[in-house]
C-alpha cells in the first residue's frame, strides 16, 4: 500500500541512515564505553519515570484521555491546522506552509535573511534537526547556535544527536570536558567534570548569545487551534531566554503538533514530563499567543511543516505514530535502544517510535530495515503515554514492506520463497508431518544431542547459541503411537 | 474438563517433551486431553515477519481445527498471543470479516497452560515435586499481551521441592523476537548476554518459562557456554512428580 502523498524528500534533512540497521547496530554494539554510558542513563530515567508515574491513580485514564485527544485530531487535522492559522493571524503572527524539508529551509533561511542577523540562538527542537535546518542555515552563511545543554554539547562535538529528549546521552561527563576543552572558545583549560563545573560553563558561553541574538528559532511541544498559542516545556530555563529575548521569532512545527483546545493541555502537561524527565512537572512551561506589543518578540512566524506526515495520515494503523508527543519513554525502555544507540537508527527519530515513524515519514524503501529492529516485547507500548500500540505497528509496517516488495520485484526473494513454501506445508497436516521426518537429517548434524553449527541463514542462530536437535520421535508421532497402544 | 491441545509446531517438531509434560499433567489433575492431528502452526513467525498473506490459510486451519472445541491449551505464551492478538487482526487484511468474528470467538477459549491452571480450572498446587534451584523468565508475550502475572510464579511456589529464586531484570526481552534473532543477530545476542548473566547471578540449576522459543534462545546460549544451567518448560516443572508419574 503506498498511500499517494508526498514522503520527505530525500538529500536533505536527517531521516536516513547510511547503513542498514543491522550493520549499524552491529557497530554500536562493539563500543563498551557506549553501551554503558546508554544503559546507566535510561536506567536512571526508567527508575524516575516509574515512580511518578506509581504516584497517579488515575494514570491509565490520563493515557486513555491523550490518546482519544490526538485520535480525535488526526481525524480532523485540516480544520484544526486552519484555525490555528487564523488564531495565530489574529494575534498578529505570520503563518507559513511547507510541504517539506527544503521548503521549510528555504522559508526559515528567507526571514532571517529579512531581519538582516547572521546569527540564530536556537530552543531544543528535534523537527529542525529532522528537515537539517542548522546546515541549510550555514550554507546561507548564518550561524545557528544551540543552546539546550545537550545540543550544544552535539553541536560542539560535531556529533549527531541519539536520543530525543537527552541528545547527548551517549556521552559522559568524562567525553562532555573534552568536547568543551576543544571547542568551547574562552572556556577554563581547569574544567573540572563534574555536571556543576560542566554546566557553569556553558551558562558563561551561552549567556553571551542570548543577550546579542535578534532571531531565535524554536519546535513546539503543542500548539492550540482554539487559542493560537504555541507552548515549549523545557528543564533548563535556556528556551525561555530565546522565546523571549529576540526581537523575532521563528517556530517550526509539524502539523501533528496541534490541539484542539486549551484545556486538552491538562492531559498532556501532565502525561509528558512524567514520561519524558521523570519529573511530576517540568521547570519551564513557555507559552505564546502572536505577539504583545513592548513584551518579548515583536515579529513571530509559525512554519508548519509536512514533510511526509499527510502520507503517513493516509494509512489508517500507521497514522497512530502521529500521535506522538516525543516523551522518550518507549527509547528508555527499549531493550533494542538501551544496547544500541539512536545513531544506528540512521534518523533523528531513534528507538520505538523512531522505526515506526522515520519509515512512514520517508516511505519504508527509504528505511526498510527499521521496522525489524524489535524483538516485538512490547515494552513501548506498556510506556506509551498516549497508548500508541508500537509492536502492532511494527508488525503492520512489516507487512507493508514485504507487501510493496512483492509488487516491485518480479522475481522474490529467497525470504519470500522460504514463507511461502513454510507456509504451503503448514497449510497441511500430511505436508507438515513429511516435512518433520526430512528434518530429522539434522540428528545427523548434532553432538551431545545439541547443533552447533547450522547452514545459512540459521548460521545467524549458532554463531552464538546453540539448536535442538530434531528429536528422535516428534509430538504428533508419540500421541499416534500412545493412541495406538490405547493405553 | 475436556482440553484440547494446541501443541504448537515447535514443541511438536523439536521440544515434543513439553507437549507430553502438558498431558501428563493434565491427565494428572483428572481431565480428559484431546490432540487434534489436524493442527500445525498458528502462523506468527510468517505475520511478524510481514507475511500475512502467508499466514491466513495457517489462521483457518487453526480456526477449522479448533473451533468446536470447549477449551483449547497452549504451552507458549508467545502464540496464545498470536491467537488471541494477531489471528483476527490478519483475517482482517484480507476482508475476510466471517473468518475473524471465529477467530475471536476460539481466542476466547484459548488459553495459555498457566492460565488454563489458575483462572479455568481454579487450581495452583498441582501435585508436583522437583527439587531443584529454578529461576523464572516472564516472556514477553506472557507478560505483556496476555498480562498473565504472577500466574506461574504462584504453581512454581506450589511446587514441592523447588528452591525459587528471584530472575535480576526479569522482565527484560531475552532477545529473541522470532526471525529478530536472525535479521538483527548481533542485537539479540548482545541482549541474551545480558539475561544469561541474570540467569547466572541466581546460582540457579534451571531457568524457566511459559515458552519453548524464548526458552531455546536461553538455552541455547546457555549451551554454547556449557554454563551447566539447563532451559526447562514450566509444564516439564509441574508435570514432574515424587514417584515419576
Amino acid at each position: 500500500m503506498t498511500t499517494g502523498m508526498p514522503y520527505a524528500p530525500p538529500g536533505v534533512g536527517h531521516l536516513r541512515g547510511d547503513q542498514p540497521f543491522p550493520v549499524a547496530a552491529r557497530a554500536a554494539l562493539a563500543n563498551s564505553q557506549l553501551r554503558r554510558n546508554l544503559g546507566k542513563a535510561t536506567r536512571t530515567i526508567r527508575a524516575k519515570r516509574a515512580a511518578v508515574v506509581a504516584e497517579l491513580p488515575d494514570w491509565e485514564e490520563l493515557r486513555a484521555a491523550g490518546q482519544a485527544i490526538k485520535a480525535h485530531t488526526m481525524a480532523r487535522l485540516d480544520h484544526y491546522l486552519i484555525q490555528l492559522e487564523e488564531r495565530v493571524c489574529d494575534a498578529g503572527g505570520t503563518v507559513h506552509w511547507a510541504r517539506d524539508a527544503a521548503e521549510a529551509n528555504r522559508i526559515v533561511t528567507g526571514l532571517v535573511r529579512g531581519t538582516g542577523a547572521a546569527e540564530v540562538v536556537k530552543v531544543k527542537s528535534i523537527v529542525t534537526d529532522e528537515i537539517g535546518l542548522n546546515e541549510a542555515l550555514a550554507d546561507a552563511g548564518i550561524t545557528a547556535h544551540e543552546t539546550d545543554l545537550a545540543e550544544l554539547i552535539v553541536q560542539l562535538g560535531h556529533d549527531r544527536p541519539s536520543h530525543i529528549l537527552v541528545p547527548a546521552i551517549h556521552r559522559n561527563r568524562a567525553e562532555i570536558r573534552e568536547i568543551f576543552l576543544r571547542e568551547m572558545a574562552g572556556v577554563d583549560p581547569g574544567l573540572a567534570d563534574s555536571p556543576a563545573a560542566l554546566t557553569e560553563a556553558a551558562r558563561l558561553y551561552l549567556r553571551r548569545r542570548f543577550l546579542s541574538a535578534r532571531v531565535a528559532v524554536s519546535g513546539a511541544n503543542f500548539a492550540v487551534a482554539e487559542t493560537g498559542t504555541l507552548c515549549v516545556v523545557e528543564s533548563e530555563g535556556n528556551g525561555r531566554m530565546c522565546l523571549t529575548l529576540p526581537d523575532t521569532l521563528i517556530t517550526v512545527m509539524g502539523i501533528e503538533k496541534v490541539i484542539p483546545s486549551w484545556r486538552d493541555l491538562e492531559v498532556f502537561l501532565q502525561l509528558l514530563p512524567r514520561s519524558s524527565t521523570g519529573e511530576r512537572m517540568n521547570p519551564y512551561t513557555s507559552m505564546w499567543t502572536g505577539v504583545t506589543p513592548g513584551d518579548g518578540p515583536q515579529h513571530f512566524h509559525l512554519v508548519l511543516l509536512d514533510n511526509g506526515r499527510t502520507a503517513t495520515l493516509a494509512d489508517p494503523t500507521g497514522r497512530q505514530a502521529l500521535h506522538c508527543i516525543r516523551c522518550s519513554a518507549c527509547l528508555n525502555v527499549c531493550p533494542v535502544y538501551e544496547r544500541v544507540g539512536g545513531h544506528a537508527y540512521g534518523s533523528v527519530y531513534p528507538g520505538p517510535i523512531g522505526a515506526v515513524l522515520s519509515p512512514q515519514l520517508t516511505g519504508i524503501e527509504d528505511n526498510p530495515t527499521l521496522p525489524y529492529a524489535s524483538s516485538l516485547c512490547g515494552a513501548c507500548y506498556d510506556a506509551c503515554p498516549v497508548r500508541i500500540d508500537i509492536p502492532s505497528l511494527l508488525v503492520h509496517l512489516r507487512a507493508r514492506h514485504v507487501e510493496e516488495a512483492a509488487r516491485s520485484r518480479r522475481v522474490p526473494g529467497a525470504e519470500a520463497v522460504a514463507m511461502a513454501a513454510a507456509s504451503w506445508v503448514m497449510a497441511s497436516p500430511a505436508r507438515y508431518a513429511t516435512a518433520q521426518r526430512a528434518s530429522r537429517v539434522g540428528r545427523l548434524l548434532r553432538r551431545d544431542g545439541r547443533l552447533r553449527a547450522l547452514p545459512p541463514p540459521l548460521s545467524a542462530w549458532t554463531a552464538a547459541r546453540d539448536a535442538p536437535a530434531p528429536p528422535a520421535q516428534t509430538f504428533r508421532e508419540w500421541w499416534r503411537e500412545r493412541r495406538d497402544d490405547g493405553t | 474438563v475436556r482440553i484440547a491441545l494446541f501443541a504448537t509446531c515447535l514443541v511438536d517438531g523439536l521440544f515434543p517433551d513439553v507437549g507430553r509434560a502438558t498431558v501428563r499433567l493434565l491427565e494428572r489433575l483428572g481431565h480428559e486431553v484431546v490432540f487434534p492431528e489436524a493442527q500445525t502452526c498458528c502462523g506468527q513467525m510468517h505475520t511478524n515477519t510481514g507475511y500475512q498473506r502467508e499466514a491466513l490459510p495457517l489462521v483457518r486451519r487453526y480456526v477449522d481445527v479448533f473451533e468446536h472445541c470447549e477449551v483449547v491449551v497452549v504451552p507458549s505464551g508467545s502464540c496464545t498471543g498470536s491467537v488471541r492478538h494477531q489471528h483476527a487482526m490478519v483475517a482482517r487484511r484480507f476482508v475476510d470479516e466471517p473468518l475473524a468474528r471465529r477467530a475471536e470467538a476460539v481466542a476466547a477459549r484459548t488459553f495459555e497452560l498457566s492460565e488454563l491452571l489458575v483462572d479455568v480450572l481454579g487450581v495452583e498446587d498441582v501435585g508436583a515435586y522437583y527439587p531443584h534451584r529454578v529461576t523464572y523468565h516472564p516472556t514477553c508475550h506472557s507478560l505483556r499481551l496476555l498480562r498473565a502475572g504472577d500466574r506461574p510464579l504462584r504453581l512454581l511456589r506450589k511446587v514441592a521441592g523447588i528452591d525459587l529464586v528471584e530472575l535480576p531484570d526479569a522482565e527484560v526481552c531475552c532477545g529473541f523476537g522470532g526471525t529478530f534473532a536472525i535479521k538483527n543477530a548481533a542485537v539479540s545476542t548482545a541482549m541474551l548476554a545480558d539475561k544469561m548473566r541474570s540467569v547466572l547471578a541466581t546460582g540457579a540449576e534451571v531457568c524457566t518459562a511459559g515458552d519453548s522459543s524464548c526458552l531455546m534462545h536461553i538455552g541455547g546460549g546457555l549451551s554454547r557456554l556449557n554454563a551447566g544451567t539447563a532451559a526447562v518448560h514450566l509444564a516439564e516443572i509441574l508435570a514432574s512428580t515424587k514417584d515419576g508419574r
